[in-house]
């Protein structure tokens, strides 16, 4: 086990930190460790850091450093949009639309704000491919919706969506818009006003960035409400201590991932269609899930039909290729991913999904590795199936 | 999350198969929760002599698959069918709370290979 080579393609469940990033962030934890709030000269220094890191988010987005919110992860500014927009706005309407295949973050904190607020969410339906209707978000619109909510890519099947329209319609209606652009970041251009949001989440684990951290951009002049009560850290919004090390992280994160995106996007999506093609070809009976052309240039997820993922994701572990899957048995749950049966997939073929997402530590020798033994383990469990006779297809 | 001896038996599952011959056939569990055990069961002279499965599902599923199989093989139809679930998940070093349930599916499917063996054998 200790000698072999991994092959990490979980990009979309975390990334590594660069080293840069890394190196930057130690003097924070050493030296330059001040508190933010301090008024001394080691508190200054830690509070031009983490001014910089605002800096540098606000510009990775195409905004003001005065419009970003330092927080702990997607996550959190997920609940804290959501929540906040409509408490400030309880006395306009109680109603949200988002779609069917929002990140947990998003769709939990809408069932808590149905059952225990009496708000009203619409689930706008997808695509085969994964991408919502912009009419249909227009069509949603009633007098008391007070927010939109609609991701930027999604983190399962790397389906992106047609977020600049949904920003035109949001806006002629009036209506905040909210997107999650978690997996977004670093893998396509982002720009707020070219989108038309009015808040956006993300999140520095995702493009190399330490764990833990993340933030949320709200455009000048929408209100949100305390996340948490105290000082008045993040404008009297979200009190404690500053997690400074890691705001240094996430600012030189995004700056690096920004700078490079062109020429990151171009690799993942030639290594991402090699894959996508090689396993199309060499495997029968599997297809592509997601849509073709409108997709995160390092997501590949397919559905191999008799089998199970979470026996694929461990016999691939088990050749050093760290991967993941929507089946039941690795959402904890008994129905596979949300995003899957969204698309329309039936149960059967949903839990035999496979989600491999590059990143930049990959290389086309990784694929053909991929490429050399997927076939084979999917041949094992296909041979172990019962599902692989006609008769016991349920 | 997984025992050692779960991955194991996962990595080389015994008794993997069909049995054209079989005494006795069940097949438990549905597709759309994820996990199929089926079970084929070769019985001569009350004797389980042979025992072959197939299973869609996780490692969890395999590997109570695979070690079920291996209980019963060698026993009679009788001491098969007191193979309880929590002993095929004693077996593999234990179980997480929520693979449990796969252990259930291995018991269940033994037992409808049983049952199918009796039904066709009253006299047995």
């Amino acid at each position: 086990m200790t000698d072999k080579k991994i092959i990490y393609m979980d990009n979309a469940a975390t990334t590594a930190v660069r080293k840069e990033v890394l190196d930057t962030m130690l003097s924070y934890f050493t030296e330059h460790y001040g508190n933010p709030s301090s008024i001394h000269s080691v508190g200054r220094d830690a509070k031009r850091a983490v001014e910089n890191a605002r800096r540098q988010v606000a510009a990775a987005i195409g905004t003001l450093p005065q419009e970003i919110y330092f927080t702990a992860g997607g996550s959190e500014s997920d609940n804290w949009a959501l929540r906040s927009v409509a408490e400030m706005l309880e006395k306009k309407g109680k109603h949200i639309i988002t779609s069917a295949v929002e990140h947990h973050a998003v769709l939990h904190t809408c069932e808590y704000m149905e059952k225990y607020h009496g708000y009203r969410i619409t689930y706008l339906p997808v695509d085969e491919g994964g991408r919502v209707n912009p009419e249909d978000v227009k069509n949603a619109i009633a007098e008391d919706t007070v927010l939109i909510s609609i991701m930027a890519a999604n983190n399962e099947i790397g389906t992106l969506q047609p977020i600049a329209e949904i920003g035109k319609i949001a806006k002629a209606a009036g209506v905040l818009f909210h997107t999650d652009a978690v997996q977004a970041i670093g893998a396509i251009p982002v720009d707020v006003n070219a989108w038309g949001v009015d808040l956006l989440s993300l999140s520095a684990h995702k493009f190399h960035g330490p764990k833990g951290v993340g933030a949320l951009y709200v455009r000048k002049g929408v209100r949100i409400n305390n996340l948490i009560f105290g000082g008045a850290q993040e404008r009297n919004l979200r009190a404690g201590t500053e997690n400074l090390a890691s705001i240094v992280g996430l600012g030189k994160a995004i700056e690096i991932a920004v700078a490079e995106l062109p020429e990151y996007a171009a690799r993942m999506t030639k290594l991402r269609d090699m894959l996508i093609d090689g396993i199309l070809a060499e495997i029968p009976e599997v297809r592509l899930n997601g849509h073709h052309a409108e997709r995160l240039p390092g997501n590949v997820n397919v559905s191999v039909r008799y089998i199970e993922g979470e026996s694929l994701l461990m016999r691939l572990d088990l050749l050093g290729v760290e991967a993941s899957s929507g089946s039941a048995c690795t959402s904890g749950s008994l129905d596979p991913s949300h995003v899957l049966l969204a698309i329309g997939l039936p149960h059967e073929i949903a839990h035999g999904s496979l989600r491999l997402t590059l990143g930049i530590e990959n290389t086309e020798e990784d694929v053909r590795y991929v490429l050399d033994v997927l076939p084979g383990v999917v041949q094992t469990l296909r041979d172990m199936s019962p599902l692989t006779q006609p008769s016991c297809i349920a | 999350m997984y025992s050692d001896k779960v991955m194991e038996h996962f990595e080389h599952p015994r008794n993997v198969g069909e049995l054209p011959d079989a005494s006795g056939t069940g097949t438990v569990g549905n597709a759309k929760c994820g996990d199929i055990m089926k079970m084929d069961i070769k019985v001569e002279n009350n004797i389980i002599t042979d025992v072959k499965f197939k299973t869609f599902g996780c490692c969890a599923a395999v590997a109570t698959s695979s070690m079920a199989t291996e209980m019963i093989k060698g026993k009679s139809v009788d001491e098969a069918l007191e193979l309880t679930n929590k002993a095929v998940a004693e077996a593999l070093g234990g179980l997480p709370p929520v693979k449990m349930h796969c252990s259930i599916l291995a018991e269940e499917a033994i037992r409808a290979a049983l049952t199918d063996y009796r039904q066709k054998h009253p006299q047995g």
